[in-house]
C-alpha cells in the first residue's frame, strides 16, 4: 500500500450505519447441497441464453446448459451434478414477482465435475479469450452482473493506463467481498494479473475501504507476491475513505484516479476499467482452472440470529441458504442486496443467482416503514448528498408530475439509484421509486416509439406496393388486351389474304435456317462444370435454377424501386 | 405493502427542520426583549396562534391530514418571522391580517408547504406596508420598554406619541433624499441619541443574535454559507463604496448591514429554500441579487426597508436563475481530453 | 390629432407589410399539423376510426371532420395526448369504435393453416410471411395487433394473445402512497 497514491473525492455520499461485523466474524462456509436447483437461464445484462437441455437429461456440474444469445449474453451452467426435472418457468429473484425460464436440476449427489482444463489465453486471442469468458459465463458479481467479456476489451487504443478492481463495497451488512479479499487474496491477484494481460494495462489499482483492515493487510501481502513474481510494482492496494457509495464502479475510478466517466461512455475510452474483486475470483477459476460460474458467496445477514457468508450454488433457494442462519420470527422480508440499493424479493423459493450478493432479512424492527410523506422543501440536502452531482429535488418535481422530458434534462439517467437522496430527505420521500418509475415509464415509451415508427415505415411501404402492383395489373392488361386485339386482326388478314408468294416462302426458309443454326450453336456451348453431372445433380440445379428465377421474379419490383 | 430500498433512512424530519429555526431564532429575540421590551414576545404568540389556527383550518378545506401538517412547524416560522419584522408595538389586528395573508393567500393557494413562489412572510410584510404604511413605520424607541404602555399599543386606542420613534433608517432617508436636503449621514444618526453608533441603538445587539443564530443553522447545516455571505457581502461592497465616494450622502456597512432586518434577513428570511434558489451559484445571485435591490429601495425608495420587496423581486426571478445555473453532472464537466 | 392619427396609420400599414412578407417569406411547407397529429398515434393501423389507417385518421383530425377519441388502441392517454396538442377538450373514448384492449399480438396456429394467403393481404404492415399452399406465421416483433388478420381467415386459425410483462419490461410502479387524512387525525 502506498501512501503516495493521491486520492480524489466524489461529490456527496453519505455515511449510514454499516452493520458489518456479524457476518465477518466466521469464515466462509460452504452451502450444503440443495433437494433442488432451479437456475434462471437469464442471470445477465443481454440477450436471454437458450436452453440447451431438456427435461430428463443428465448433466454434470459446470455443463453448459445455457447457450449465450448472441455476444451480448453470457452462459449459464448446471451447479451441479444431477437430471434436469424441468425446463419450465419459475419465480424470479425480483421485484416484479414475475416468473422466467429455469432450468430445474435434481442433484445425484456425485456432484461429478465436467472435464476441466485452463484456458491459455497467452497463445488465443483476445476474441476467443472473450468467447471463453462469454461461455463460462462470467459476470460481473458486484450486483449488475453485466457480462465480463464485453468489458475485457481494450477500446480504441489498444491498452489502458488503470485496471480498478473494486473491493470497496461500500453498502451495509454486505461482507461477500470483504470476506472473499481475506480469504482467498490471491486467487483475486491471480485473476487481477490475467486481466492486466488481456488489458495490457500499465498498473492495478485495488481498492478496499478503510473499514476493512483484515482484506487490505490479505490483499497487500497477495499483491506483493504477484509484484514480486513480476518483478514490477504494477499492483497497488489502495486504501480509499469509508463513505457511501465508494464502491459505486464510476466513483471509485473517479477516487482512485481523479477521471470521470460520464454516463453512457466507455471507461476505456478513458484509460481505465474496473472490475469487482469477486469478478477476478470468478476469471481466475474461469482461465487458470476452467472452472465456469456456478457459484458465488452469498453474505446472509440483517434479522438473523447468525450472520455469515457462505459460497452458494446458483439455484439454491433463499429459503434453504436463509435457513442456516436461524432468521428471527418476527422476519417479514428477504432484500436481495443490501439496505440502500437492494431489492425486495416477491418470497423466499427464489433461487440465488449470479447477482445475489446478499441476502437481507428484515424485520418492522430493523427497517421500519417509512414515515408519510411530506412535501418536498427544496432543501437541498438530495443535492449535497448526491453522487452523480445531480439536482434530485428537480428530478422528483418532474418523475412526479410525469413530465418526462424535463426529468430527463435534468440527466435523470445519470441517476445510479444508489438513496442518497432519499436516506437524507427530511420530507422522507421515496425519491428513488420515483426515479425508478420514470426511468422504467421512459424506457416502455421508447421502445413503444420505435415499434410505431417502424409500423409507420411498413405501412407506408405497403401502400406504395399496393399501388405500384395495381399499376403494374393495369399495364399487364392493357399489354395483353392490346397483343389480342392485334393477333386477331392478324388472324383475320392471313384468313382474307391470298397464299404467300414464292419469294416470301424463300425469306422465310431463311430466317428459319439462321434461327436452327444459333440453337444449334448455342446447344453446343456448355458450362464445364456441369458437364457430366449425374441425374440428380442436375435435377437438383434444376430446382435452384427454378427457384432463383423465382426469386428473381419477386425482386423485379424491390429494383424497379431502388430505380 | 412493504417499501422498496433505500430501507435506512436518516433520522431528518421537517419538523426537525423547522425547528431548529425557530431554537436559532431564539438569542435574537432575547436581544430584542431585553433592549425593547416583552411586546414582542406578545406578537410572536399572536402570530403563532393566529398562523396555527388558520393553517389548521386551511389544510382541512384543502382535505389534507391535519395534525401530519400541523406538526411540521413551517407555520410557525412564517408567525415568527413576521412578528419579528413588524413593529412590536403594532396594533394586534395588524398582525393578525399579516399572518393570515402569509398562511392563506402566500402559503395554501398556492398549494401548501413546498408550493409557495414567493416568502410568506414578507408577502405578509409587502402587503401590510403598502396598506398601513404609518402603522408599519412606528417602532419604540430603546427606553420605552414598559409592557404596560405597550399592550395599550397593542390592543389598546392608539396612543402611541410617547413611545415612537422613527427608526435611523426612516430618518436618513427622508433628511437625505428630500430635495433641498442639506443633512448629512453624520448629523442624521448623531441628531438622534436612540440612533446609537452602529444600526439603531439596541439594534445592532439584535443583529448580533440573529447573526449567532445563523451561525447555528450553518452548523447545522440546514443553510450553507452562500446565501448569507453572498447577500451580506454584496450590501458591504455596495455600501461601502458609496461611503467612500460621498460618506455625507450614504450610510457605510456598518449600518446598512446592522440596522433594520439585513441580519435577519441574511440567516432567516433569503434562506428560505421554497422561494429562492438551490444551486450553489444560484443561491449566489439570488441573495446578491436581494442586497442589491435592498440597499437601492433603502437609499432611494418611499420605503422604510427595501428587503421584503427585494425578497418578492428575486422570488420571481428564482426558477429562471436555478436554470441557469445548474451544477455540471458527473462526468459532464471538464471531460478529460481522450488519450491520443 | 392629424399627426397621431397619421403615424398610427403608417405604423399600422408597415408592420402590416412586415407581417405580409414574413407570412410568404416564412411559409411552411406541408402540414405539419397532421405529421404531429399521426406521431401521437399508435401506427397499429387497424381502421377501428373509421379511417384506412392511422395517416388518413390523422389528416381527418388536422382538418375537423373526426373526433379525437375515436382511437381505441392510443386509449384515454393518446387523447388526452390530441386534447393538449389541439386545444380541445378531452373526450372519454368513443364506443362506437372499439374499446381499449390490453396489448397483443397474432398468433397463427400451424397447424390448423391451409395457407390461403388471406391473412397476408390483410395484413397493414406486412408481418405475416408465407405462401399460397405454404403454412404461415406472424412475424411477432412487427405485429401491431390490428386484429385485420382475424376476419379474413378461413379456419379461425389465428387468435390474440395479449403481451404479458416480462422481468425485463416489467415497469416501476407510481409511487404515491395515499394519506388517509380521516384516519391520520383519528389517531
Amino acid at each position: 500500500m502506498s501512501a503516495l497514491q493521491r486520492l480524489f473525492k466524489f461529490h456527496g455520499g453519505v455515511k449510514p450505519a454499516y452493520n458489518k461485523e456479524a457476518s465477518t466474524r466466521l469464515p466462509i462456509a460452504v452451502a450444503p447441497m440443495p433437494a433442488s436447483l432451479v437456475i434462471p437461464l437469464h442471470q445477465s445484462i443481454g440477450g436471454m441464453p437458450r436452453p440447451l437441455v431438456a427435461a430428463g437429461e443428465k448433466v454434470l456440474k459446470g455443463q453448459r446448459i445455457g447457450g449465450a444469445d448472441g455476444n451480448v449474453s453470457s452462459a449459464i451452467h448446471a451447479s451441479t451434478s444431477g437430471t434436469v426435472v424441468a425446463v419450465e418457468m419459475r419465480l424470479m429473484p425480483h421485484t416484479s414477482g414475475l416468473s422466467a425460464l429455469c432450468v430445474v436440476i435434481e442433484p445425484d449427489g456425485r456432484d461429478e465435475w465436467i472435464a476441466r482444463q485452463a484456458f491459455e489465453f497467452r497463445s488465443a486471442s483476445p476474441g476467443q479469450t472473450r468467447d471463453f469468458l462469454r461461455d463460462a459465463g462470467v459476470v460481473g458479481l458486484g450486483g449488475a452482473v453485466f457480462p465480463s467479456h464485453l468489458k475485457l476489451n481494450a477500446g480504441k487504443h489498444g491498452k489502458l493506463d488503470t485496471l480498478v478492481l473494486n473491493g470497496a463495497e461500500c453498502e451495509p451488512f454486505i461482507t461477500c467481498d470483504d470476506v472473499l479479499m481475506r480469504e482467498r487474496a490471491e486467487a483475486i491477484v491471480n485473476g487481477a494479473v490475467i486481466m492486466r494481460e488481456i488489458l495490457s494495462a500499465e498498473r492495478v489499482l485495488i481498492g478496499i475501504e478503510d473499514n476493512k483492515p483484515e482484506a487490505i493487510a490479505a490483499m497487500d501481502v497477495a499483491a506483493a507476491e504477484a509484484n514480486c513474481k513480476a518483478g514490477d510494482a504494477a499492483i497497488e492496494v489502495v486504501s480509499v475513505p469509508t463513505r457511501y457509495p465508494a464502491g459505486g464502479a464510476k466513483q471509485l475510478i473517479r477516487v482512485l484516479t481523479g477521471i470521470e466517466v460520464p454516463h453512457g461512455e466507455r471507461s476505456t475510452d478513458y484509460g481505465v476499467q474496473c472490475f469487482n474483486v469477486g469478478t477476478a475470483y470468478a476469471i481466475y477459476e474461469a482461465i487458470a482452472l476452467g472452472q465456469p460460474l456456478i457459484s458465488r458467496i452469498v453474505t446472509v445477514a440483517g434479522n438473523v440470529a447468525q450472520a455469515r457468508n457462505y459460497e452458494v450454488l446458483f439455484g439454491t433457494s433463499m429459503k434453504d441458504l436463509m435457513a442456516l442462519c436461524a432468521p428471527l420470527p418476527d422476519s417479514d422480508r428477504i432484500v436481495m442486496g443490501g439496505p440502500m440499493m437492494g431489492l425486495l424479493m416477491p418470497g423466499d423459493s427464489v433461487p440465488v443467482v449470479k447477482a445475489t450478493n446478499c441476502i437481507l432479512v428484515g424485520s418492522q424492527a430493523l427497517f421500519p416503514p417509512p414515515p408519510p410523506e411530506m412535501p418536498c422543501i427544496r432543501c437541498g440536502d438530495c443535492a449535497k448528498v448526491c453522487p452523480a452531482d445531480l439536482q434530485p429535488f428537480e428530478m422528483y418535481w418532474f418523475s412526479r408530475a410525469k413530465i418526462f422530458g424535463k426529468a430527463q434534462e435534468y440527466n435523470l439517467f445519470d441517476c445510479i439509484e444508489c438513496g442518497c437522496c432519499a436516506y437524507v430527505c427530511p420530507s422522507r420521500i421515496p425519491l428513488v421509486d420515483y426515479y425508478r418509475f420514470a426511468k422504467s415509464e421512459i424506457w416502455a415509451r421508447e421502445v413503444e416509439k420505435e415499434a410505431a415508427d417502424v409500423a409507420r415505415e411498413r405501412y407506408e411501404f405497403r401502400l406504395l406496393r399496393e399501388e405500384r402492383e395495381k399499376q403494374e395489373k393495369a399495364a399487364k392488361l392493357a399489354a395483353k388486351t392490346a397483343a389480342g386485339r392485334e393477333k386477331a386482326a392478324a388472324a383475320l388478314a392471313e384468313a382474307v389474304k391470298p397464299a404467300a408468294t414464292p419469294e416470301e416462302d424463300a425469306k422465310k426458309a431463311l430466317i428459319a435456317a439462321a434461327m436452327e443454326r444459333a440453337k444449334a450453336q448455342k446447344q453446343e456451348v456448355h458450362p464445364e462444370n456441369t458437364a457430366d453431372l449425374t441425374p440428380e445433380q442436375q435435377a437438383e440445379v434444376a430446382a435452384i435454377e427454378a427457384r432463383r428465377a423465382e426469386i428473381r421474379e419477386m425482386a423485379k419490383p424491390h429494383l424497379r424501386q431502388d430505380d | 405493502m412493504l417499501n422498496n430500498s433505500p430501507y435506512f433512512l436518516k433520522p431528518a424530519s421537517v419538523q426537525s427542520v423547522m425547528l431548529r429555526v425557530l431554537l436559532a431564532l431564539l438569542p435574537g429575540i432575547a436581544a430584542y426583549v431585553w433592549f425593547f421590551g416583552a411586546a414582542i414576545l406578545v406578537q410572536i404568540a399572536l402570530a403563532s396562534v393566529t398562523a396555527l389556527a388558520a393553517e389548521a383550518v386551511m389544510l382541512h378545506l384543502r382535505g389534507k391530514p391535519v395534525m401530519m401538517f400541523l406538526g411540521d412547524g413551517s407555520a410557525l416560522v412564517t408567525a415568527w418571522l413576521i412578528a419579528l419584522t413588524f413593529p412590536p408595538i403594532a396594533p394586534w389586528w395588524l398582525t393578525v391580517v399579516g399572518v393570515l395573508a402569509a398562511i392563506v393567500v402566500a402559503k395554501h393557494l398556492y398549494g401548501g408547504l413546498g408550493q409557495n413562489p414567493f416568502n410568506p412572510a414578507m408577502v405578509a410584510f409587502a402587503l401590510m406596508i403598502v396598506a398601513y404604511p404609518s402603522l408599519m413605520s412606528q417602532w419604540p424607541g430603546v427606553g420605552f420598554s414598559d409592557l404596560a404602555p405597550q399592550l395599550n399599543a397593542i390592543f389598546g386606542p392608539r396612543q402611541l406619541d410617547a413611545i415612537t420613534m422613527a427608526t435611523p433608517l426612516d430618518a436618513l432617508r427622508t433628511a437625505l433624499h428630500t430635495p433641498e436636503a442639506r443633512a448629512t449621514v453624520a448629523g442624521v444618526l448623531g441628531s438622534d441619541a436612540s440612533f446609537g453608533n452602529i444600526g439603531g441603538k439596541g439594534w445592532e445587539w439584535v443583529a448580533a443574535g440573529y447573526f449567532l443564530g445563523g451561525v447555528y443553522l450553518l452548523q447545522q447545516r440546514i443553510i450553507t454559507w452562500h446565501m448569507p455571505v453572498a447577500f451580506l457581502a454584496t450590501l458591504l461592497v455596495i455600501s461601502g463604496g458609496f461611503s467612500l465616494y460621498d460618506a455625507t450622502r450614504f450610510a457605510g456597512p456598518s449600518f446598512q448591514l446592522f440596522t433594520g432586518g439585513a441580519m435577519l434577513a441574511a440567516f432567516f428570511i433569503v434562506t428560505d429554500p421554497v422561494s429562492g434558489c438551490t444551486t450553489p451559484r444560484g443561491k449566489l445571485i439570488f441573495a446578491a441579487g436581494i442586497a442589491l435591490l435592498t440597499w437601492v429601495i433603502r437609499t432611494f425608495g418611499a420605503y422604510p426597508d427595501g428587503i421584503a420587496f427585494a425578497v418578492l423581486l428575486l422570488n420571481i426571478a428564482a426558477p429562471l436563475i436555478d436554470m441557469y445555473t445548474q451544477p455540471p453532472v458527473f462526468g459532464h464537466k471538464n471531460k478529460p481530453a481522450a488519450r491520443p | 390629432m392629424l399627426d397621431a392619427l397619421l403615424v398610427m396609420a403608417l405604423g399600422a400599414v408597415l408592420l402590416g407589410a412586415a407581417l405580409g412578407y414574413a407570412a410568404v417569406r416564412f411559409r411552411v411547407e406541408g402540414d405539419p399539423l397532421v405529421e404531429k397529429i399521426d406521431a401521437i398515434l399508435p401506427q397499429t393501423q387497424c381502421g377501428q376510426c373509421g379511417f384506412p389507417g392511422c395517416k388518413p385518421y390523422a389528416q381527418a383530425i388536422a382538418k375537423g371532420e373526426a373526433e379525437i377519441n375515436q382511437c381505441p388502441p392510443g386509449g384515454d392517454e393518446g387523447i388526452h395526448k390530441l386534447a393538449d396538442l389541439l386545444g380541445r377538450e378531452f373526450k372519454s373514448l368513443s364506443a362506437e369504435h372499439g374499446i381499449e384492449k390490453p396489448k397483443s399480438v397474432a398468433v397463427i396456429d400451424e397447424q390448423a393453416c391451409i395457407g390461403c394467403t388471406l391473412c397476408i393481404q390483410a395484413c397493414p404492415v406486412d408481418a405475416i410471411v408465407g405462401a399460397a399452399k405454404q403454412m404461415h406465421t406472424i412475424v411477432a416483433q412487427q405485429c401491431t395487433g390490428c386484429e385485420l388478420c382475424l376476419p379474413p381467415c378461413p379456419v379461425d386459425c389465428i387468435s390474440m394473445q395479449p403481451i404479458g410483462a416480462s422481468v425485463e419490461t416489467w415497469k416501476w410502479k407510481y409511487p404515491v402512497f395515499k394519506i388517509n387524512s380521516t384516519q391520520r387525525d383519528a389517531a
